[in-house]
């Protein structure tokens, strides 16, 4: 195939403890570290594993958001994505119009795969990936674990609850990673400078003819009910006399 | 005036108890009606389960061949359809509910929720962010359609002792054939506890140490009649397969009593587990961030409990 699309998101970084603002209005993001969200690391080392393999020419990053989303892209081309696109926004957008502005790339650049993340660990929503291949009508595997091309068709392993599923699926097609996927590449010193010579081309959102909507409104943030500490115990035996008299097995 | 439609979750044969968790949802939504929408290859034993779920009005009955393995490709616009006639559309935040939902929407042209935990009115709830260190309410503009995933981790499921009527439907949608079904492995035979619906989970995690070493947890759980759980590190490792993981990236459970031995507690496990009636943590770190959560915490080596533990219990 051509190309393969990947989405890389700018997330709060998985190391972050998260902290709820005491008025309820969101959490606290300022000065908190930001990368690019786990699972879109694992679809693009999938990608440049492809490519590396022979099975594509080029693999190009995309993200969705302010000016800092350059910084993720510079990651990914530091990873080895030959070029990246950034489709600028100052709005926070909902899943559907993510998936709108994709299918919009996907039209002028004809990948044969788009791969993202299952879910961004900040909005923890998984359907990104899903919406896109309805708006886009091509095949969905959500949740792979493992992929292999053949030509025309692709083959995944999908992580269900009931065990590991295996789909094939005509390309092109939309794929979203698991953690079991791979494990990422790091990145390295001098890919980190080569990364600054690769194209990044910036896109207005307002140039692909999408007016983004507000369907959902944020109307709280508040604190989960926090778990107390509780008892601990000095040997087995006590451990099951405590179980008894809390009436359990 | 609303009406709910649920997508009944099935492997042919049975109804997955998610279903009847997304039945208690749908309950909360006061004064609306609930119908069950079964997609199979042949429903009818489905269906006879699903009808005799208490609060259930009519179960949609979709035979088709194409629907004897749920592809989200296959089955979002059957549901599109359906939807017509409804105001909401939940399924569960299962595997199954998470590939096939946002599809939907998408074909809906409106968003979707992911995770509701609870219902606040008919178009607002709250569900979790950030791995659950959060909890945001959100709001559906009134004029869509509310299309949703129920975190069953929030909800029991609701009783039998309903007799629905079943009614048969023939769909007049085309249906793609590019995604093809292929197989799928089980790692646990017949016979074990489902980890989603155990009353008692008791996992293992890298202090565990090899998948040798997990038949120590296996004779437990056996030994009491638990599901066996893991952390995301005892799956990396390879000592249990990938439907045992529990967390984040998991399965989010509620057992009653949960037990996790050699898992430290990274937020992204303790995500899985916040619900849990009883938190039992065995570890021989003192300090391991799990002891902050447990209800019952013992600093041990699990070589010498587990053996300890299955004489006395
Ligand atoms: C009312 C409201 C308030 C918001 N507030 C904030 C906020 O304060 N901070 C904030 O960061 N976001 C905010 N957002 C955006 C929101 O959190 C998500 O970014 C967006 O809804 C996508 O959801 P998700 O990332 O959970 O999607 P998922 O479906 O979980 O994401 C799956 C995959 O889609 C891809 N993807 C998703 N988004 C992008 C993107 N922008 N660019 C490239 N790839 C992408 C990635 O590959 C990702 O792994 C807000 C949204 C709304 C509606
Ligand atoms: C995006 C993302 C998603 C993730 N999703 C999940 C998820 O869904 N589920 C999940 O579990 N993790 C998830 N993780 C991983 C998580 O961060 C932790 O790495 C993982 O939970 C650690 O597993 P563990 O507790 O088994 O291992 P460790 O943290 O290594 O802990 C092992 C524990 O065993 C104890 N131990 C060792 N030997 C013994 C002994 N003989 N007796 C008693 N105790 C002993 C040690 O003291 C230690 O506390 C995710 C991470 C990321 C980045």
């Amino acid at each position: 195939m051509d190309r393969i699309l990947v989405c890389l998101k700018r997330a709060v970084d998985y190391n972050v403890r998260i902290r709820v603002k005491t008025d309820g209005s969101g959490v606290v993001t300022d000065g908190v570290k930001m990368s690019v969200n786990p699972f879109d690391e694992i679809a693009l080392e999938e990608a440049l594993r492809i490519r590396e393999k022979g099975e594509t020419d080029e693999v190009v990053v995309v993200s969705i958001g302010t000016d800092a989303c350059q910084q993720q892209l510079r990651v990914g081309l530091a990873m080895g994505a030959d070029r990246a696109i950034h489709v600028r926004t100052e709005q926070a957008l909902e899943p559907l119009d993510i998936a709108r502005i994709l299918v919009r790339i996907a039209e002028t650049e004809q990948p044969g795969l788009i791969m993202l993340g299952k879910q961004a660990i900040d909005g923890d929503n998984n359907q990104t990936g899903q919406m896109l291949a309805a708006l886009w009508q091509r095949p969905q595997a959500t949740f792979v674990s493992k992929l292999t091309l053949s030509g025309t068709t692709a083959t995944a392993v999908r992580e269900v609850d009931a065990g590991l599923e295996t789909i094939e699926f005509d390309l092109p097609a939309v794929v979203t990673s698991d953690l079991r996927l791979n494990e990422p590449r790091y990145v390295k010193m001098p890919d980190i400078m080569k990364a600054k010579r690769k194209p990044l081309a910036t896109i207005e959102l307002e140039e692909l003819g999408i007016t983004p909507q507000t369907r959902v409104t944020v109307l709280q943030t508040a604190a989960p009910p926090v778990r107390q500490k509780g008892k601990m115990v000095a040997d087995a035996a006590e451990l099951v006399a405590e179980l008894k008299r809390m009436d359990l097995p | 005036m609303g009406r709910i439609l649920i997508i009944a979750e099935h492997d042919g044969s049975e109804l997955n108890p998610s279903t009847a968790r997304c039945l208690s949802c749908a309950g909360e939504f006061s004064g609306l009606d609930c119908d069950i929408a079964v997609l199979a290859k042949d429903g009818q034993r489905v269906c006879e389960q699903a009808a005799a779920l208490f609060g259930v009005s009519t179960v949609i009955r979709v035979d088709n061949d194409a629907n004897e393995h749920a592809l989200a490709a296959v089955h979002a616009p059957q549901i599109a359809k359906l939807a017509e006639q409804y105001s909401h559309v939940l399924g569960p935040s299962t595997t199954f509910g998470k590939d096939l939902m946002p599809r939907v929407a998408a074909l809906l042209g409106v968003a979707q929720i992911s995770d509701i935990m609870s219902v606040i009115s008919q178009h607002s709830f709250a569900r979790p962010i950030f791995a659950g260190n959060a909890i945001v309410s959100v709001e559906i503009r009134a004029q869509d359609k509310v299309v949703a995933t129920v975190r069953t981790a929030s909800y029991q499921a609701a009783a039998s002792g309903g007799n629905a009527t079943i009614e048969s439907r023939a769909l007049d949608v085309e249906l793609p054939t590019h995604t093809r079904y292929r197989g799928t492995s089980s790692s646990d035979g017949v016979g074990r506890p489902d980890l989603q619906s155990a009353a008692i989970v008791i996992s293992g995690g890298r202090g565990v140490g090899s998948e040798k070493n997990f038949a120590l947890i296996y004779q437990l759980a056996d030994r009491i009649g638990a599901a066996v759980g893991a952390s995301r590190a005892a799956v990396d490792a390879g000592y249990i397969a990938n439907d045992h993981q529990v967390g984040q990236t998991g399965k989010i459970i509620s057992p009653e009593l949960y037990i996790a031995i050699g898992i430290s507690g990274a937020i992204q496990h303790i995500t899985g587990i916040k619900d849990a009636g009883t938190i039992v943590a065995i570890n021989k770190d003192a300090d391991a961030p799990i002891f902050e959560i447990a209800d019952i915490g013992l600093v041990g080596d699990l070589f010498t409990i587990i053996p300890e533990l299955e004489k006395l219990l």
